[in-house]
């Protein structure tokens, strides 16, 4: 394995269910957690739904793997950035969001937010910081 | 410079695959280096050697394998997203208990760890799907 440490962002654009993008994609991110990498996630258009809170997929009969997404702070995934524009645009406020934590080992394990809502602005700023942006 | 280029759909029904062919067949050509090519979502069904499109249509598994043997290219199909769309090599057969495999000449299953070495590994990482 190559030393370098790599800004790694995973880029999630489609609704949870409907297809696999979503649940495939957080297969990803648990996966490349072990590889030390400098790693966000970014949320935007139909994205942003992939973190509403009470999801329940029981009618359709398919996994609801939306409590997933509250582990990745145990594995060091602490950079959740949610674009503030796509939450607008489907009537959505952070409030309607998984409260999503991580524990800061540098503070004394204190409790911190992982979601960023940032504007398409910032958030196009921050895309352009990455090294490698993993698409979904 | 490079390259890891990853594929998320499948062949016939989505063009990504074949413009991930044609990038990573140009790449070749013009002297770079393809580290690795990863298939996962849909792009996993690029690896299975049943495919049998009719005969004036372009082979798109076989394209795959015969670029593979000629530069030596290392194209990986996930394994979590192999069993769910039944690629399987024959470790695969052996460990779950099937009773056939179709991987196509050329590709390989392996884990998602493939996907981000590669893209540690690589320049650049080439992502073909929507």
């Amino acid at each position: 394995m190559s030393e370098d440490i790599k800004k790694f962002m995973y880029v999630n654009r489609r609704a949870p269910h409907g297809t696999i993008y979503a649940w495939e994609s957080l297969e990803v991110v648990l996966i490349g957690a072990a590889f030390d990498q400098d790693v966000s996630v970014a949320f935007f258009d139909d994205g942003v739904y992939q973190l509403l809170k009470n999801q329940d997929t029981s009618d359709i009969e398919t996994k609801n793997f939306s409590p997933t997404y509250a582990a990745l702070g145990d594995y060091d995934v602490t950079k959740l950035y949610v674009e503030q524009e796509s939450l607008e645009e489907r009537g959505l406020t952070i409030d309607d969001l998984m409260d999503l934590k991580w524990e800061d080992e540098d503070e004394d394990w204190a409790e911190k937010d992982s979601i960023r809502v940032v504007s398409r602005a910032e958030l196009s700023s921050v895309l352009d910081q990455q090294d490698v942006i993993f698409s979904f | 410079m490079k390259f890891s280029i990853q594929v998320n759909e499948g062949p016939y029904q989505h063009q990504a695959t074949d413009s991930a062919y044609q990038f990573t067949k140009a790449a070749l050509e013009k002297g770079h280096e393809i580290f690795r090519v990863f298939f996962y979502h849909d792009g996993v069904n690029n690896g299975t050697k049943l495919t049998t499109p009719p005969q004036d249509d372009r082979n798109i598994v076989n394209r795959w394998s015969e670029l593979a043997e000629k530069h030596d290219l290392d194209m990986v199909v996930c394994v979590a997203a192999a069993q769910r769309r039944g690629i399987v090599d024959e470790g695969e057969m052996q460990r779950n208990g099937k009773d056939a495999e179709n991987i196509a000449p050329g590709f390989r299953i392996s884990g998602l760890g493939q996907l981000i070495e590669a893209a540690v590994q690589a320049d650049r990482l080439v992502v073909f799907g929507d």
